[in-house]
């Protein structure tokens, strides 16, 4: 029973549909049968009937004359040795008188003349007590139970007067074959029948299971590989099964978002972390640097002339100061006052990098510019635009092109910078915008993490396309529409996320 | 049986079975003798229920006479006899029993010769599978069959055994009944319809050699004496001419070839004159029995 259960639709439901056809077969068949073998009977005693009236009408006269010899003739005539059908053969023709003796039979050894039929016993005995139970002058049709034949007795009627009766007796064995056969034909038409159908129904059967099939098979790759489940080719119908796919297709979306947020957030999370540690390393190195490179100052203005030590202080100087450079590119440097963003900052930029566009023979296209200043600072901007703008023409195609779009519109200046070089690969995008993570040997590989520190200070989204032949950036920044200070806009709260913490 | 059902039963008898040979005689039913027609009647003395060979024999004759000849059958030797006596037949092949009843209107025309000799005997059948009788006296309350109420080796010698021998011979069966003819009482024992039966032994034998298998299913248990064979008779007023051509027909048979093949058929010899007093000892019988 489990094993059933457990069997797939794949076969399951076209057993089912075959076992509802084998079963309707059968069923329509057996009543067939049936009918057939009802009409069959009722065509037996109607022919058993007929023949005995004949007989009867026709014995009369031999045994009103008790022309025994005329009756067995006539008796005779009724068998067809050569029978079509043997089952509507007498098995036993008999001529009784009134008094129930036999006048004349067909088997003469068994049923000799002047002996009661009764004698024999059996279904025999049953007859005269019909006989005598019904109307002499009617027409019987006896069917004793314990008998293998039924018998038809017919009245040999003279002027109203019962002179006898004709009795046919039929095997009820004899019936068998023929049904056999009735049965056998039956079964072959049913077979012809079934051959016909039966590969069409599996057909049937297949195409309807197919579609569940192919919705468990997707299902099967939830939630391991949520792409696969998304193309899996799915039922597009309206019914219930189209209703399923629908509702899959749309889990597995909502899987995706979740699963896409989900990575989302570890970069985001692991970034911040990033961002926590390196403020709180570059404020440890910070104090004792501004020490020493204080303390190497006043040794300079105020030291001896030693000339070895001031070439020693002033390497020392150098790699301090280094250092410090580079800490202050870990620790982004928002400026509490700036001025508000103008487009005239746009064209500053262009110019910029022209000299780095033109020596990698790349065109920069502005694509939408603004119309107005807003209140955004600028100098954190600029170097947002900056550092993406050198990205991209670094990594544009020689002749290639890089696009920067800027709009504004309800609070949210909207930036994109797109680059039509090679794309990122997908293993190097969740280290993006750590630091340090450049795949390039220039510079240090804190640009990208510059720009996201920024945008993150503006509370701003940093996020990234990246396909063959185009690569973008975008950033999407709040900003205030009216014209408050510039001071008081919360955009620059970044102390909170940057500074403060040092 | 009794001798009042003989009537009606004679008259059912045409009704049914041997229709066919009734329809063979249909054109010369109406039964006026035409000049020109030789009209000769047949009874079951022998096999006649040979269409082939009544055509045969016809055409034999018909050569032989230079007329046409038209055989008529009817169902009983009875019917055939009031045809012959009334001229509305010119020959008829009949039994012993009732030529010796008008041998006084009819001529005798020839007496067949069966195995050498003008005589057959009347024998007495029982089913082959009773093997326990002997003799007419173990068929004592038995069901017998006879062939024909007016056939001397199918009723008369029965009925003159039983009743030399101080028995009624109506009330010695338990039933009796008529075939109407010799080879239908074979097949009547044969059955086991009946438990006996009468039969001309010419038929008998005759039977025994073209259908065995009948013959098979009995088994003879008496032999009567030897009794004139059914003879050929000619109707009260025949022409002298025309009777002895028809009798030198009969007995040139065995002289022509073709003739020969047809007495071949009947198992006989030939045919030889005979006399009238030939048929004393089945008249006797008669005589005995009629006494009773």
């Amino acid at each position: 029973m489990s094993a059933l259960a457990d069997l797939s639709l794949r076969w399951k439901i076209p057993l089912r549909v075959m076992a509802a056809v084998l079963g309707t077969a059968l069923a329509v068949t057996a009543a067939l049968v049936t009918r057939e073998y009802d009409e069959m009977r009722q065509n037996l005693e109607a022919h058993a009937k007929s023949l005995a009236r004949v007989l009867a009408n026709t014995l009369v006269s031999p045994v009103l004359h008790d022309d025994i010899w005329r009756a067995y003739e006539i008796i005779q005539s009724a068998r067809d040795p050569a029978a079509i059908a043997p089952e509507l053969q007498a098995d036993v023709v008999m001529v009784t008188d009134a008094e129930f003796r036999v006048f004349v039979s067909d088997r003469p050894r068994d049923f000799p003349i002047g002996a009661s039929p009764a004698s024999r016993g059996g279904a025999y005995g049953h007859l005269r007590a019909a006989l005598m139970a019904g109307k002499p002058t009617e027409q019987l049709v006896i069917e004793p139970a314990d008998s293998t034949h039924y018998f038809v007795m017919s009245p040999l009627v003279a002027d109203g007067v019962a002179l006898g009766h004709v009795i046919l007796g039929y095997s009820k064995v004899s019936f068998v074959p023929r049904f056999i056969g009735l049965v056998g034909r039956a079964a072959f038409v049913t077979l012809l029948v079934l051959l016909l159908i039966m590969p069409v129904s599996w057909y049937a059967a297949r195409q309807t299971g197919a579609p569940l099939l192919a919705l468990a098979g997707a299902m099967r790759h939830v939630p391991g590989d949520l792409e696969v489940a998304r193309l899996a080719e799915l039922p597009k119908s309206r019914d219930e099964i189209g209703q399923l796919g629908d509702a899959f297709r749309r889990m597995v979306g909502e899987l995706r978002k979740k699963e896409e947020l989900e990575d989302q957030m570890l970069v985001t999370e692991r970034l911040a972390a990033v961002g926590r540690m390196t403020a709180g390393v570059a404020h440890e190195i910070n104090n004792p640097l501004g020490g020493m490179l204080t303390a190497i100052k006043t040794y300079q203005r105020h030291g001896g002339g030693d000339p070895l030590a001031n070439q020693t202080l002033s390497l020392l100087e150098r790699g301090l100061s280094q250092i410090r450079h580079t800490v202050a590119a870990l620790l982004v440097d928002t400026k509490p006052q700036d001025r508000p963003f103008e487009p005239a900052d746009i064209d500053d930029l262009l110019i910029l990098v022209e000299s780095e566009a033109h020596a990698r023979s790349v065109t920069v296209v502005t694509e939408a510019r603004l119309e107005r200043s807003l209140h955004l600072p600028a100098t954190l901007l600029r170097q947002i635009l900056l550092n993406l703008l050198l990205n991209a023409i670094a990594a544009a195609d020689e002749g290639g092109k890089v696009r920067l779009g800027l709009t504004a519109a309800a609070g949210t200046l909207q930036l994109s910078v797109c680059n039509d070089g090679r794309h990122i690969p997908d293993e190097q995008m969740a280290y993006l915008f750590e630091p340090f993570s450049s795949g390039r040997e220039k510079g240090y590989g804190l640009g990208l993490w510059v720009v996201y520190q920024i945008v993150q200070q503006l509370g701003g989204g940093l996020s990234v396309d990246s396909e063959p032949g185009c690569t973008t950036f975008r950033a999407e920044i709040p900003y205030v529409e009216n014209e408050v200070s510039v001071e008081a806009n919360a955009g620059f709260g970044v102390e909170r996320n940057g500074r403060d913490q040092s | 049986m009794n001798a009042d059902d003989h009537e009606s039963a004679l008259s059912r008898r045409r009704v049914f079975l041997q229709s066919a040979l009734a329809l063979a005689a249909m054109p010369l039913l109406p039964a006026a003798a035409e000049t020109g027609v030789l009209r000769i009647g047949l009874t079951p003395v022998f096999l006649d229920d040979q269409m082939s060979f009544l055509t045969r024999w016809r055409g034999w004759l018909e050569h032989r006479l230079k007329r046409s000849v038209a055989f008529v059958q009817r169902g009983s030797y009875r019917e055939v006899m009031d045809l012959i006596r009334g001229g509305k037949l010119d020959f008829a092949w009949v039994c012993g029993y009732p030529y010796v009843r008008y041998r006084h209107e009819l001529q005798l025309v020839a007496v067949p010769v069966w195995r050498g000799r003008p005589y057959y005997q009347s024998y007495l059948i029982v089913p082959a599978d009773d093997r326990k009788s002997a003799g007419l006296a173990d068929l004592r309350g038995k069901v017998f069959a006879y062939s024909d109420p007016d056939s001397n080796s199918g009723f008369l010698y029965p009925q003159y055994r039983l009743t030399s021998q101080g028995e009624n011979p109506t009330t010695y069966f338990s039933r009796s009944f008529f075939t109407w003819a010799h080879r239908k009482v074979v097949e009547a024992v044969g059955v086991g319809l009946a438990d006996g039966g009468a039969v001309d032994g010419y038929v008998w034998e005759t039977l025994a050699e073209f259908h065995p298998a009948l013959t098979r299913a009995t088994r003879v248990i008496e032999r009567s004496p030897d009794f004139a064979h059914p003879p050929f008779v000619a109707r009260p007023g025949i022409d002298a001419t025309e009777l002895q051509r028809f009798r030198a027909a009969l007995f040139d048979m065995p002289a022509d070839a073709e003739g020969a093949r047809l007495l071949r058929l009947l198992s006989l010899d030939g045919f030889v004159a005979g006399q009238p007093a030939l048929f004393d000892g089945i008249a006797r019988m008669a005589a005995r029995v009629r006494r009773t």
